[in-house]
Parts: structure tokens; C-alpha cells; sequence
């Protein structure tokens, strides 16, 4: 009984330690590395030729 | 739901799941710094292959399924090279003030690290993702029973892996026990 006990607390606490180790990172503010990526993908579009401005720096940065 | 989820343009959408993508990219790579590389990696993948993506679909879905698939083609092996995992993990994920919860953080991250990699994505999109085993099982391109072996497997060995620890603990209350009892035979 007493193991039944231990063994259920560890899961309730496995999932609690699960969710936060998750919910930490989502949580967290997404860094602007990854704004300016999409608005330069987006930029990209624009002139017809995809994802080739992801690796290139845009001259105001 | 969504506005108009049919005429919008599903690239307005990624924006809403870089956080999620993070989160998962750090639970594969257990590295932050990796982590992010991928889901940059993944995201250029992501917008140029956009006309793949079946609209109505769940696109979270479809992004884990990108950056999975960066994982094993790319950073499973850059992972291994890296020597820090576990300080910057403990680094990135211990930052609570309360004690206790810091200290069971840093054993179960101690644990999560342990797993494989089929163990960790199984249980973080079920456990912490809030997926079905059904889309678990389709981003993993998997069976259904898979992933839930899968997560169960990960389960009974984190259990273990934490019982452990405690078990310094548990030991010693257990002496302190044996000890009452034993110098007073009519509580036995």
C-alpha cells in the first residue's frame, strides 16, 4: 500500500516537473532573432526567390 | 477558433508556436543554444515548404514534425559533441526561488537527461504538449502503440531514476524507524 502510495507520488511529480520544464521555455519571451527571421523570410517573398534572405544579413541590421 | 482560418495566409500563424517549438527543441537537444539554432533551421524549412502544409491541418503539428525531422537529420549528432548539456540545463531550467521545487527540478532534469531521445519526444508531447497519442504518434511517424509503450517505458524509468535519489532519504527515515521501534517492542 505504502508502495502504491510512493509510486503515485512520483508520477503526480514527474508530471508536474514534465509540464514545467515545458512551460518554462513557452513561457519564456521569444528572442528577436526569431521575429526578424520571419520578417525576413517575409521580405524574401517579396522579390520572388525564397528563404535566400534567411542566411543574408539586410543591409540595416 | 481563428478568423477565417481558410483565407488566411498559414504563415501568419507560425509566429504563434515559436514558443511551443522552443520548448520542444530544448527537450531533443536538452541545450539551449543548440535548440535555437534548430528551430531557426526548422523555421526557414517550415516557410519555404509552406505549399505542403495542408491548411485545417494542425500546423504545431507540422512545425514539431519539421523540427524533429532537423533533429535527427542534423543535431542528434551535434548534441553528443557538446560537453556542457547538463549545466546549461541546469542553468537555463533552475532559476525558481523555491528550494525544494528547485532541488526536484534538478533531479528529474538530471533523470529526462537519461532517457533517449524516443523516450523524451513521447513523453513531452503527451506529458507536457498537450497531444494525443494519435497526433503524437503521426509527428513521430510512428504507430499509436508505440508511442504508448513509449511512454510508459519513459515513465517507469524516470520513476526509477528519481527513486534513487530519494531513496538516500528514504533510507534514513527508515533507520529512524527501525530505531523507535526497535527500543520500544510493544509499539512492533
Amino acid at each position: 500500500m505504502t508502495q502504491q502510495n510512493s509510486s503515485s507520488r512520483l508520477q503526480s511529480q514527474i508530471d508536474r516537473n514534465l509540464k514545467r520544464a515545458y512551460d518554462d521555455v513557452l513561457n519564456e519571451d521569444v528572442p528577436d532573432r526569431f521575429h526578424e527571421l520571419l520578417a525576413r523570410l517575409r521580405n524574401s517573398d517579396g522579390s520572388g526567390e525564397p528563404a535566400r534572405g534567411a542566411e543574408e544579413p539586410r543591409a540595416d541590421e | 477558433m481563428s478568423d477565417a482560418p481558410e483565407t488566411r495566409d498559414p504563415r501568419d500563424e507560425i509566429v504563434e508556436h515559436l514558443g511551443a517549438m522552443r520548448a520542444f527543441a530544448i527537450s531533443l537537444t536538452r541545450n539551449g543554444s543548440l535548440a535555437d539554432d534548430m528551430v531557426q533551421d526548422a523555421l526557414v524549412k517550415a516557410w519555404t515548404n509552406m505549399d505542403k502544409f495542408q491548411r485545417g491541418t494542425n500546423m504545431r503539428a507540422w512545425l514539431f514534425t519539421i523540427l524533429r525531422n532537423t533533429f535527427y537529420s542534423h543535431y542528434r549528432r551535434r548534441r553528443r559533441e557538446v560537453e556542457d548539456v547538463d549545466n546549461v540545463m541546469a542553468d537555463s531550467l533552475a532559476q525558481k526561488p523555491d528550494h525544494d521545487g528547485r532541488l526536484q527540478m534538478n533531479d528529474f532534469n538530471a533523470a529526462f537527461d537519461k532517457l533517449n531521445e524516443e523516450q523524451r519526444e513521447a513523453l513531452i508531447l503527451v506529458g507536457a504538449g498537450g497531444f494525443s497519442y494519435e497526433e503524437a504518434a503521426a509527428t513521430c511517424g510512428v504507430a499509436v502503440g508505440t508511442v504508448k509503450s513509449r511512454v510508459n517505458r519513459a515513465r517507469a524509468r524516470l520513476a526509477e531514476l528519481m527513486q534513487l535519489n530519494e531513496g538516500e532519504a528514504l533510507e534514513a527515515t527508515d533507520q529512524v524507524t527501525r530505531g523507535i521501534v526497535a527500543s520500544n517492542p510493544s509499539a512492533a
